[in-house]
């Protein structure tokens, strides 16, 4: 469970990244942030990761939110094993090395997130997807019910798309709280309950099926977008799509 | 153009498995075997000859008390002279080390080592000070760690902006940090006494571990170990500092409180390093990268091997100093000389592994 209330945070004064922000993510529910570059969503998702402070407002979070950020390289190369391990620092004293314990709930989230077999692999070698799943299980073995994702499907090709969308499909129906910031309406569609549309003329937050249509979405985005429904296997979807005809008159 | 470190991919091999106690026991027992072989043949070697036979019952006396029939004026070299020597070259090598080794965490870049952000510029300056101003030992090392953590502090400052531990930064801070202390350093010189604080100063800045006494090696022992201590705690929470600061944050702990007790315990370290052996560079450096080749980037093996391979690296390179020429090579000059190229040469042969990736 994630609540923002009135939240505000700006990086100088006067100068608001977002401001009289208010909407929750309840058990079990996925919220996507969707905006265009530049638009705020990877700062929002800070601020309710509780990464960045807030300058206004207030942020309620059930537990400690897991955060899963865009993948990039390490440094040093650890072991995938080892970087999901990392994921339960906080339970584990200052002094203190990982036990048999925290290894085995890694690779029991890495099983849950179907990486098993990269257990063995330095990270830095991983392809993109790969280290954004490394990323999701350590998220996952920290043991958070809440996970606050930040572009998590931005840079992958599409069966990673798909593999990454499934999964927290999966996570969702375990009753976990999703905040995911995408830059594809079409994610938003197939996953999100509720929306948050950063757009130039201010946030508009509500629920997924009204929010993520025609006109909205090209407002937010500056182009023109429609919607259109097709049949996933006999259910009934949308997806979208920027008609090209327009652009070229 | 210098471009922020690319991912360095040497791994542990045992794959699923991960460190168990035997990928940590094993490098840290070959390590403490070299540590334990060097250090007899340091003990036996030098202008006055024992053998090691005779080293061994030497050391052997001391522990199980026996009528010892051997010269004194071996029992004396070998206790009094060699073996203090010995354990200040391998607190002071092992030191820099395991300090080198944290930083690079620290500052998530892998060309860190306490000479290039400073701090031993810093430690220096404070050292020279207690010696212009005529004060005891006490003071050296706490002159030489105040302006130790003075010198990371003020790097540290320099690099904490968004753009986060930016090689360019933290290579440009360090410069800036280090020449600022060597023109007080300078300074310190110009006002000493030239018959009497002087000399001692100029000596003491060369590095060296020539002039080793047990009373030394107290007071070099106290603060590494307490650094020491610290870091070899902190070992696993190195491993998640080194990942930066938001995901430090994001995995639950608090990255700045840990950063600032990493850091206090390398200038606590680095600064009782020079104050009894002056600066000694390249062992920060070279070490860390070799044991890293080795063992890979896990800290929990990572720091001790470390720790070993430096005091063996330096009771070796010291027992040259003080055997290959009828005079005596200051340290600091030889460690610098064979290092830099010992470096190089790794750095060419593994040089597809550790910076492309592969």
């Amino acid at each position: 469970m994630l609540e923002l209330r009135g939240a505000g945070f700006g990086y100088s004064p006067q100068n608001w990244v977002f401001k009289d922000l208010s909407f929750s993510v309840p058990p079990g529910t996925v919220t996507a942030v969707l905006g265009p570059n530049g638009s705020g969503k990877t700062t929002l998702a800070r601020c309710a990761a509780g990464l960045l402070a807030l300058q206004e407002g207030a942020v309620r979070r059930s537990e400690t939110a897991g955060y899963v950020p865009q993948a990039r390289g390490t440094t040093f190369g650890y072991p995938a094993l080892d970087m999901v391990i990392m994921g339960r620092a906080r339970h584990i004293g200052v002094f203190r090395s990982p036990g048999a314990r925290d290894r085995a709930a890694a690779l029991q989230a890495m099983d849950r997130v179907g990486i098993a077999a990269l257990a063995g692999r330095l990270f830095p070698t991983l392809s993109g997807g790969e280290q954004q799943l490394v990323l999701i299980a350590r998220a996952v073995a920290g043991g958070s019910r809440l996970l606050v994702l930040d572009e998590p499907s931005t840079g992958l090709d599409l069966k990673n798309q798909v593999r990454v969308l499934q999964l927290l499909r999966e996570l969702v129906r375990t009753g976990m709280s999703l905040l995911v910031s995408t830059h594809h309406p079409d994610h938003a569609l197939f996953l999100a309950d509720s929306v948050v549309l950063m757009g130039a003329e201010g946030v508009v937050t509500g629920p997924a099926g009204p929010l993520l249509a025609d006109a909205q979405l090209s407002a937010l985005y500056g182009v023109r977008v429609s919607t259109l429904n097709y049949d996933d296997a006999g259910t009934p979807r949308r997806t979208v799509v920027t008609p090209f005809g327009a652009a070229e008159g | 153009m210098l471009r922020e470190a690319q991912p360095l991919t040497t791994g542990y091999p045992g794959g699923r498995r991960g460190p168990g106690l035997r990928q940590v026991l094993g490098p840290c027992l070959l390590s403490l075997a070299v540590l334990a072989a060097v250090s007899a043949l340091a003990l036996a070697s030098g202008r006055y000859n024992v053998s090691l036979a005779h080293v061994a019952q030497i050391l052997a006396s001391r522990i199980v008390p026996f009528g010892s029939n051997l010269p004194a004026a071996e029992e004396n070299v070998v206790l009094l002279v060699r073996l203090p020597r010995i354990l200040l070259a391998l607190l002071v090598g092992g030191g820099l080390a395991i300090g080198g080794a944290a930083l690079q965490a620290v500052f998530r870049n892998p060309l860190v080592s306490p000479e290039v952000i400073g701090v031993s510029s810093g430690a220096s300056f404070g050292g020279a000070l207690a010696l212009l101003l005529g004060l005891g030992p006490i003071a050296l090392v706490g002159g030489s760690f105040g302006f130790g953590l003075l010198a990371l502090a003020i790097v540290f400052l320099i690099t904490s902006g968004r753009g986060g531990a930016h090689i360019l930064m933290v290579v440009l801070g360090g410069i800036v940090t280090a020449s600022f202390f060597s023109a007080l350093v300078a300074l310190v010189t110009y006002l000493a006494d030239p018959f009497t604080t002087l000399p001692a100063i100029v000596f003491w800045l060369l590095g060296s571990v020539s002039t080793a006494t047990w009373a030394k090696v107290v007071v070099a022992f106290i603060p590494i170990a307490a650094g020491g201590v610290v870091l070899l705690a902190l070992r696993w929470r190195i491993n998640v500092l080194s990942l930066g600061d938001d995901d430090t944050t994001a995995l639950g702990l608090r990255p700045r409180l840990l950063r600032w007790t990493v850091l206090s315990a390398v200038a606590l370290m680095v600064a009782g390093a020079v104050a009894v052996s002056g600066v000694i560079s390249w062992v920060g450096l070279v070490i860390p990268h070799l044991a890293r080749m080795w063992v890979g980037p896990d800290h929990r093996v990572l720091l001790p091997v470390s720790f070993l391979l430096g005091g063996a690296y330096l009771i070796a390179i010291d027992t040259i100093a003080r055997t290959a020429t009828a005079g005596e090579i200051p340290l600091g000059v030889l460690t610098a000389l064979i290092g830099a190229p010992v470096f190089f040469v790794l750095l060419r042969r593994n040089r597809e592994r550790i910076w492309d990736g592969a």
